[in-house]
């Protein structure tokens, strides 16, 4: 199988940011706040990087939807090996409300669009911990599904992967086209070098809008309430 | 309780505790390198999109692959030659170093960018690359083809390293009064001298040797490179320092020492120019690596005024620790703003390039060392513990006061340049 490769990278506050949640109850603080490209997205790069370098797949396309900074994290992909990018520029209130629902439905629009035989996302998120996106985009496609990789073999038109279950690890074999999400172990993401964060300069990233996509981005959820938990009360010995 | 029992279980209660205040301490100094606090004192403000990627890759390297060894680099006096070919992996052997031979053919201040955030990891370290960088520059600029498709691809790679040979025994300050001679005798020239301090000697394999071929001053020095194994080169004993013991430091000594006509930098008498074209180059670099130490510092402090408590509240609502927090950081970032400039300044080869890298110099590695002093102040009695990683940034900054030309002989050097202004 050689082919075109997407994968998607969200920008998500950094891991080792402390959150705050905002006076009104209504989120948490991302203004002025460190963000960074998701921990299981950039292992999903790595991935994707690591297919082309065995050259069993043709092309790495890193897709992001956000707001304007969202770019930073596509340079990031590009940095690390993806060939282009590109930004479904997502903000605002669409922003705000922006989730698995939607970002399953416009990687599968793309997928079509650019004729992808693969897609690799991150497990889940580490700001909403969804855990949904990939199972979402394959089912939307109606393609199968190899979550929580843990490993992942190319044979032939088949892909073999092995999932981290609640039970231990689970091996199976699927078709092409596939989705595929990673999980922590799957490898460990290169350091970009200074000569590809230069390359990645040249390199495209496409603007493209939901709506060119047949995407409609209204949510269907609504955040009630946003509450940080009681701090635990000294104990007494 | 009979009083006995009443002091042990003091005494285990104190046990129990240091225990996990040390794991946190260390829990703390690993996650607080990449600062994810966006504040005015943080380093990436006016960097462009490429500059915070270059940034950004430094300090995770710095927090992942440096920062969990620099303790041990420093105890153990390891020189970590395989973490700094792996930095080399990724464009930091030869950062200003042209592409042609295997640099990464960046700008000044990517450079200074690129050390700092480096420097969080390891002081030490990241001091012997930029050494090893300004020698691989050295050669790039002033080596003909033949000198640098020789020496830099290897360099860049960090398959060789570097070190710098200006100072001996008599000349310090007084550089230019250097005694090593190399006398021509037919292809050769034959070295005789001894250089000290030598960062990296003894363990390095080129070795850029300023020495005598012409008369007193400054314009009988000519520069050569000098490859480890030539007979005659042997080194000292290696010294014991106070900090910077992740790179050896020892003698260089020439016994007629036979070495290439072929391996000489530029032309005779050219040699002073280009120690000096180097140093100015390495004098942004050190003060950026000065500046590294003092944002964990500032960080480290910060974490432990927010934790420790004394009289009933966190150290951090006292006005004093307060007041003085923010002192640290506002020479932090007067620095930094200080070395930027002298760093474009040095790039575009502006008229006072020469005065800004000493004034970099000069201003940062006093400022920074004080706030690293003060960092370790704060810690009270824990500061002075090794456990903590303060006294480590300390102790190594200290020397950069010193060495690339004495903060003493950065005076010289501007009030000249201010006195001679027409």
């Amino acid at each position: 199988m050689s082919g075109r490769v997407l994968v998607g990278v969200k920008r998500v506050i950094d891991y080792a940011v402390k959150i705050r949640v905002k006076p009104d109850n209504t989120g948490v603080v991302t203004d002025g706040v460190k963000h960074s490209m998701n921990p299981f997205c950039e292992i999903a790069v790595e991935e994707a990087v690591k297919l082309k370098e065995k050259k069993l797949v043709k092309e790495v396309v890193a897709v992001s939807c956000g707001p304007q900074q969202s770019q930073e994290t596509i340079r990031t992909a590009l940095a690390m090996g993806a060939d282009r990018g590109i930004h479904v520029e997502v903000s605002g209130k669409d922003y705000e409300t922006l989730g698995p629902l939607q970002v399953s439905k416009i990687m599968a629009a793309l997928a079509k669009k650019e004729d992808a035989q693969l897609i690799i996302l991150g497990k889940q998120a580490i700001d909403d911990d969804c855990n949904q996106t990939g199972q979402m985009t394959a089912a939307l496609l109606d393609w199968p599904q190899g979550t929580f990789a843990s490993e992942v073999t190319l044979d032939g038109d088949k892909i073999k992967v092995v999932r981290e279950i609640d039970g231990g690890l689970e091996t199976i074999k699927i078709n092409t086209p596939a989705v595929l999400t990673a999980d922590l172990r799957l490898n460990t993401p290169r350091y970009a070098t200074l000569p590809n964060i230069m390359k990645a300069k040249k390199k495209k990233i496409a603007n493209v809008k939901a709506a060119d996509l047949g995407v409609n981005l209204t949510s269907r959820l609504e955040t009630v309430e946003d509450l940080v938990g009681k701090l635990k009360e000294a104990g007494k010995v | 309780m009979c009083f006995k029992c009443c002091l042990c279980f003091v005494q285990c209660l104190h046990k129990v505790w240091r225990f996990s205040i040390n794991k946190i301490r260390l829990y703390i100094f690993f996650n607080i390198i990449s600062d994810p606090c966006v504040s005015p004192w943080t380093a990436s403000y006016g960097l462009t999109d490429e500059q915070k990627e270059f940034q950004k890759v430094a300090f995770d390297f710095a927090a992942n692959e440096m920062a969990p060894h620099m303790a041990e680099w420093d105890q153990k006096e390891v020189f970590p030659v395989e973490t700094m070919r792996k930095a080399a992996q990724l464009g930091f052997g030869g950062i200003y170093t042209r592409p042609e031979v295997g640099g990464s053919g960046l700008s000044r201040l990517d450079t200074s960018i690129i050390f700092e955030a480096l420097s969080t990891g390891c002081v030490s370290t990241t001091a012997y690359i930029s050494i090893h960088n300004m020698c691989a520059w050295m050669i790039d600029t002033f080596g003909n083809d033949e000198q640098r498709e020789s020496f830099c691809p290897d360099l860049c790679s960090m398959e060789k390293f570097a070190s710098y040979c200006l100072t001996e025994p008599g000349s310090g300050s007084d550089a230019a009064s250097l005694l090593t001679s190399a006398q021509r005798k037919g292809d050769h020239y034959v070295l005789n001298g001894s250089k000290a301090f030598i960062s990296g000697g003894g363990d390095t394999d080129v070795y850029v040797v300023m020495c005598r071929t012409g008369g007193k001053g400054a314009k009988g020095i000519s520069c050569l490179v000098v490859e480890k194994g030539t007979p005659g080169l042997s080194f000292g004993k290696k010294e014991r320092k106070v900090g910077w013991n992740s790179q050896p430091t020892r003698a260089v000594i020439f016994e007629d020492c036979a070495v290439p006509a072929t391996n000489r930098l530029g032309e005779e008498g050219q040699g002073f120019n280009i120690a000096m074209k180097g140093l100015n180059g390495g004098r942004i670099n050190i003060a950026s690596c000065s500046l590294g130490a003092a944002h964990a510092s500032v960080l480290l402090a910060k974490d432990h005024l927010l934790v420790r408590k004394q009289f009933g509240e966190t150290l951090a609502n006292n006005q004093f620790l307060q007041f003085k927090l923010a002192e640290m950081a506002t020479k932090l970032v007067a620095s930094r703003l200080l070395v930027r400039e002298a760093a474009t300044a040095l790039q575009e080869d502006r008229a006072d390039a020469v005065s800004l890298c000493s004034m970099a110099k000069l201003f940062v590695t006093d400022e920074c060392f004080n706030v690293c002093n003060q960092a370790l102040q704060m810690h009270g009695g824990y500061g002075y513990l090794k456990d903590y990683a303060v006294q480590q940034f300390v102790r190594d900054i200290r020397v950069h006061q010193i060495l690339e030309g004495t903060n003493e002989v950065m005076r010289m050097i501007i009030s000249r340049n201010l006195l001679t202004e027409s």
